[in-house]
């Protein structure tokens, strides 16, 4: 889901970045008004998660490959806020460093990964939550909203390829972006992601959920600003 | 930092084991990440490169790319891991470091003062 340098025309990623930047400055200014100097390291410890988490490529047998995100996980622990942050350093690191990623796509895939999976699976995961409090039925929501909102960012993530042959193409007939219409991308995807790549990102938030229930580490799951620390 | 032993610990193991990332869809004979093809990749698919594409794909180098040592991207496996995990190590590390830093100047403004 690391959309390449290439892949987008400027219109796209320039829209990408210009979405992202104030995103980015109100997750500033919500974790400055709340984010308990306890939490910090919690912080951290979700970008360094998300970056490992997407470095374990599971395979369509014969097909192609993908991974968890992590990113509505993270949003439980430190607020949908705290993960647009958290999961945007690991994309500028993971561009930057490794080449995941293009550098001109970095605002579209935080956008993809860094807004739209988290904010989507975490008010998920709060309704759910809320529906069926209970441990079980919590992460039972936790794993609903991972799979939610790993979807949510492979149908924006597919809309940004596939609307690239609609606003480049050459004289000629040929794409000079994205090759692929939106008829090809969206279906491509959508397939990949409704399936296996959902069921893992659910399966790990779920089970991380369910097994810092009942750990030493339960604090984390407590709501920021409730004083769980410690 | 005691209340974050275990998941640090977790973290250390996950960083560890990433060579499975590695080796699984080997194994599965499964190919790239869709919509993340080289621009080769993409013309053995349709046909021809695209033109701004095949201009901007490769704008930058990064130091470590693909999560493999500099010159070892197509190494054997077992030392393309080793590469792996130095990459796990080096990318957590400076996620973590990163989003430290940046969630400390963002909690430090509420008029505790100082440094901490």
């Amino acid at each position: 889901m690391h959309i390449p340098d290439g892949y987008l025309g400027p219109p796209t990623y320039l829209a990408a970045y210009a979405a992202c930047a104030p995103l980015w400055a109100v997750a500033g200014r919500k974790l400055k008004a709340t984010l308990d100097a306890r939490r910090v390291p919690l912080l951290a410890i979700s970008a360094a998660f998300s970056f490992l988490v997407m470095m374990f490529n599971i395979p369509l047998p014969g097909g192609s490959t993908g991974h968890a995100v992590g990113g509505v996980l993270i949003a439980i622990a430190v607020g949908p806020w705290g993960a647009l942050l958290s999961v945007s350093i690991a994309l500028v690191i993971q561009a930057l460093l490794f080449g995941d990623g293009g550098i001109t796509a970095i605002g579209a895939n935080c956008f993809n990964m860094g807004f739209v999976m988290p904010f989507t699976g975490y008010y998920a995961y709060q309704l759910f939550a809320r529906l069926f409090p209970s441990d079980r039925g919590k992460a039972l929501a936790a794993g609903v909203g991972g799979w939610l909102g790993l979807n949510a960012a492979a149908i924006t993530t597919a809309v940004m390829f596939g609307i690239q042959p609609l606003l480049h193409t050459g004289p000629d007939g040929r794409a000079l972006y994205a090759p692929y219409p939106l008829s090809v991308a969206v279906p491509a995807m959508m397939i990949q992601h409704l399936t296996l790549f959902g069921a893992a990102e659910g399966l790990i938030t779920g089970l991380v959920v369910h097994s810092l229930q009942r750990s030493r580490s339960a604090w984390v799951l407590q709501a920021p600003g409730k004083g769980a620390a410690g | 930092m005691k209340e974050y032993r275990a998941l640090l610990i977790a973290l250390a193991v996950m960083a560890l084991l990433t060579p499975v990332g590695l080796y699984f869809p080997e194994i599965m004979k499964a190919g790239g990440v869709w919509g993340e093809w080289g621009v080769g990749e993409v013309r053995r698919m349709i046909g021809y490169a695209p033109r701004e594409m095949g201009k901007s794909a490769d704008a930058w180098k990064a130091p470590l790319p693909g999560y493999a040592l500099p010159g070892q991207e197509a190494a054997p496996l077992g030392r393309r891991s080793l590469g792996y995990v130095v990459s796990a190590l080096a990318g957590a590390a400076a996620c973590g470091g990163g989003a430290y830093l940046a969630a400390r100047r963002l909690s430090a403004r509420k008029g505790k003062g100082g440094s901490r």
